[in-house]
């Protein structure tokens, strides 16, 4: 039932390549074999988005998938985009919106953003809303998710000057 | 917004709206939640639970498991009960109060679904689990006590027998005419309200490592809670280890609303696994082991009835709550809490003077029921709000003004409920005027009118509150219960000028850190950003309540304040010794010590702390500089802080289907003053967002036998 299997992919760029039980979901290695513990598990069953990760382009729940499966592909985390510096925008204007608490559903989130905005087009706030149905969070009241996202959404079509900061109003 | 505010000071930050400094780290996946955390030579926790709400432990045969690939141990209630003394959940002041005493893992019988009854330790989680798998155990069904008439009636089987009975606690309240003013009454209601188990479902779920080192000896305990002091008291006190031993850290903890300040019997079983083995364990609740072993709330029923006269003057109320508490009362806070706010917040925003309430908190086989966010006030205000809605609705009074007659005036303070809460200064009325311009409820009332007419259903509900916070020690200490409701903060400024505040506060992102930050900030007189706020580590803050009712900022901020104002005392202090000038005639501003009539700066802190750390020589005879100070401060006088609000509620009811679409909730609270808007508003969506689900969506339903039936996220 342990039996090992070998897992090669390129996790944020880089290739990485361990000997794991077969069982292991790509959620675990990420977290406890590769400690990219950025990726975090609320229900291990699909449901609460906090493991969100980018596969191949696709935005997937690393809960649902094993390691073995991921063979071959490329992953990337929230710390591969945050090193690339491709959410820094996003990741600004939740600070300045205060759109998260914990902290814990926060890097879902921001995957979820990250392939909603990668599309063409502004979305509505109906779209963002839409967009994060799969995500949980039990702090905030998604409202200041929303402003985020849509005030990243608008200053990218904007032309983009990305660290253009929201006005909060004192 | 150009006009020069009290804001536009150097260091105001009282009152502003800044962002977290903290938040970054968790944006760029870098939190450190217990979750995240591994230790050298970690083991890992995994538990076999009770399929029945109630039976006896006949047998266990663990030979299999202990031989398993990777176990290490595999522990029963016999073993942990040799390390641990049992607790009980009972508090004084609940009088006639009881409780069974608890162990971390049980030795004869379960008493609910779910309950972990044997400990498997191993190298990771997997193994763990494929071991718990392996283990027997016999168990002998008995009969179930799940419904709270059930539990009371003359057969019920008794859970605990040497209780004598399911019945945990009975309170009364009862100013006396009850009888009378309801007989002569000219307006009667009455209704019974069912309030179902809700439980608080954090996005990370429990978690703790506990890690004995015999050769000191040292407990360290990595808990995702957000009371570490407390824990500290009970980890040192039942597993016999001197409390300066014991250290107690609470990293970045993923949500909590009070579920993560009980005691769990799988973490305090996880503490002696770690004693047993000499090694870090691990144990980290999933999803369905959340589902049935954190805390419930909520399970009342209540009758009640409030009377009026003929003009919908409230008269008076008479309560009757029933409430499910599983088999035990919880540890240490109790689950006597709820019920009992529940009976005594009846009616707390309304003038009335007769008030009756009989309260019984019952025991039953299922999980247990504590605190968790808002205790009791959902329930009280529902009941409360509802009745007046009623007495609104016979006397034909529109739901504003059947309030605006009978809220406590503004000018009417201090006075007590018909319950005996003392109320120091509440502001209904003026919330109340505020909510009805917000909302524009003419306006509202009249587009209901007239999309009624086109068969649109538009509903506009107002609900107005009494919240109990920051609670003085006439509560859990008086109660006999080790929870601290005084905090500490140690203060120091550093060598290069710097300061780090570490207080016993602690952060679950609600923005603790930010609000010391910009408190210690503002009264001290340097900029945020050279201050450090350290919170939920027992090693190295001073011993306080923590983060719970509300307390954070009231009792938390004003140690920080007080402790910023000594230490700004002993700065000036120095700086008047170097300047050769008085203190009073100093004072500090973006770090620096400037001339307190004309603002002119003089000497910057950096250099005070330079001169007073390394070159205290050149200071003048018997100048001792202190730019540490530990600072304490416990709320004295009203036993709560009480504050008040009111919500209103639009929405749109399809009468065909019955699907209920939510238009716009508004919220006016009287908060006190507000140190950061940003982080205020977001705790009131959080919480409004929190509290639609209970109204809506959530509820833990149970099966006759004690099942938990609905136990997933996906359910
Ligand atoms: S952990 Fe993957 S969706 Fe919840
Ligand atoms: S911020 Fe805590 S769950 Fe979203």
């Amino acid at each position: 039932m342990s039996d090992l299997v070998d897992v090669s992919l390129i996790v944020n760029g880089s290739e990485v390549s361990h000997r794991v039980p077969a069982r292991t979901t790509l959620a675990d290695f990420l977290r406890q074999t590769l400690e990219l513990t950025g990726t975090h598990t609320g229900c291990e069953m699909g449901v609460c988005g906090a493991c969100l990760v980018v596969l191949d382009g696709q935005v997937v729940h690393a809960c649902l998938s094993f390691a073995v499966q991921a063979s071959g592909s490329a992953v990337e985390t929230v710390e591969g985009l945050t090193e690339r510096a491709v959410i820094a925008d996003l990741q600004e204007a939740f600070h300045q919106r205060n759109a998260l608490q914990c902290g814990f559903c926060t890097p879902g989130m921001l995957m979820t953003a990250y392939s909603l905005l990668s599309q063409p087009g502004v979305p509505s706030r109906e779209d963002i809303r839409d967009a994060l149905s799969g995500n949980y969070c039990r702090c905030t009241g998604y409202e200041a998710i929303v402003d985020a996202i849509e005030t990243t959404a608008r200053n990218r079509a904007a032309g983009g000057d990305a660290a253009a900061r929201e006005e909060i109003d004192a | 917004m150009t006009a020069i505010t009290a804001l536009d000071r150097p260091n105001s930050y009282i009152g502003r709206s800044v962002p977290r400094p903290n938040a970054k780290r968790l944006l760029a996946g870098r939190g450190r939640y217990v979750t995240d955390i591994v230790l050298p030579r970690m083991l890992h926790g995994a538990y076999v639970r009770s399929p029945y709400a109630h039976a006896r432990i006949v047998a266990i045969n663990a030979d299999e498991a202990r031989a398993a690939p990777g176990v290490r141990l595999v522990a029963i209630g016999e073993d942990l009960a040799k390390l641990c003394t049992p607790w009980v959940g009972t508090m004084d002041h609940f009088k006639g109060m009881k409780s069974p005493p608890q162990l971390p893992l049980p030795i004869d019988k379960v008493v609910w679904a779910g309950q972990a009854v044997v400990a498997v330790v191993a190298d990771t989680r997997a193994l763990a689990e494929d071991a718990a798998e392996l283990v027997a155990i016999e168990f002998d069904e008995l009969p179930a006590v799940v419904d709270i008439d059930a539990a009371r009636g003359p057969d019920a089987p008794v859970i605990s027998p040497e209780l004598g009975s399911n019945l945990c606690f009975h309170g009364k309240i009862d100013t006396g005419g009850v009888e009378d003013v309801f007989a002569g009454a000219a307006h009667v209601v009455e209704e019974e309200f069912l309030f179902g188990r809700h439980t608080a479902v954090t996005m990370e779920p429990r978690a703790i490592i506990a890690d004995y080192d015999a050769s000191e000896p040292k407990l360290t305990v990595h808990h995702a809670t957000q009371t570490p002091y407390q824990f500290q008291d009970i980890y040192a006190r039942h597993y016999g280890i001197p409390e300066a031993c014991v250290r107690v850290i609470a990293p970045d903890i993923g949500g909590s609303f009070g579920m993560k300040l009980h005691m769990y019997h799988e973490d305090m079983a996880v503490v002696g696994l770690s004693i047993m083995l000499e090694r870090p364990v691990k144990y980290v609740a999933d999803r369905m082991e959340s589902f049935v072993s954190d805390i419930h709330a909520r399970d009342h029923r209540v009758r009640a009835r409030m009377a009026a006269d003929a003009d919908g003057n409230i008269l008076a109320m008479d309560v009757e709550d029933v409430t499910g508490i599983g088999a035990f009362s919880a540890y240490p806070r109790t689950s006597v809490v709820e019920g009992n706010q529940v009976y005594r917040l009846m009616g707390a925003p309304y003038t009335f003077k007769n008030y009756r309430a009989d309260l019984q908190v019952v025991f039953q086989n299922k999980v247990q029921m504590s605190q968790y966010r808002a205790v009791g006030h959902p329930v009280a205000c529902t009941v409360t709000e509802r009745l007046v809605d009623m007495i609104a609705a016979k006397t034909s009074r529109d739901v504003f003004d059947i309030r605006s007659g009978n809220l406590i005036p503004d000018d009417a303070y201090p006075c007590a409920s018909p319950t005996g809460y003392k109320f120091e200064s509440l502001s209904h009325h003026a919330c109340l005027a505020k909510i009805r311009a917000l909302m524009d409820y003419d306006g509202l009332r009249a587009e209901q009118a007239a999309l009624r007419k086109q068969g649109i259903h538009r509903g506009i509900g107002i609900a107005s509150f009494v919240e109990i916070t920051n609670p003085s020690p006439a509560f859990y200490g008086v109660g006999g219960v080790r929870i601290s409701s005084q905090d500490g903060a140690i203060i120091k400024i550093t060598p290069s000028g710097d300061v780090r505040c570490l207080i016993s506060i602690t952060e679950l992102g609600q923005g603790t850190e930010t609000i010391v930050g910009q408190i210690v900030a503002e009264h001290l007189g340097v900029d945020r950003e050279r201050i450090k706020v350290i919170t939920g580590d027992t090693e190295t803050t001073p011993h306080g309540g923590a983060t719970y009712a509300c307390r954070g900022a009231g009792i938390g901020g004003e140690t920080a304040l007080q402790a910023a104002k000594k230490l700004k005392a002993n700065v000036l202090a120095v700086a008047a010794a170097i300047l050769q000038d008085e203190p009073d005639r100093l004072d500090m501003e973006a770090g620096w010590i400037v001339d307190a009539a004309s603002r002119q700066q003089r000497i910057e802190l950096a250099e005070i702390a330079r001169i007073a750390y390394f070159r205290s020589d050149t200071l003048p005879p018997g100048t001792q500089s202190q730019l540490s100070v530990a600072h304490h401060y416990a709320p004295e006088g009203y036993p709560f802080a009480f504050t008040n609000g009111v919500q209103a509620c639009h929405l749109e009811l399809d009468v065909e289907t019955g699907f209920v679409k939510l238009l716009k909730m508004w919220v006016v609270e009287d908060c006190g003053r507000v140190i950061n808007p940003l982080l205020v508003d977001e705790q009131i969506r959080g919480g409004v967002v929190q509290g639609l689900g209970a109204a809506f969506f959530e509820e833990c339903t149970y099966g006759d036998s004690g099942q938990l039936t609905n136990g997933s996220l996906a359910d």
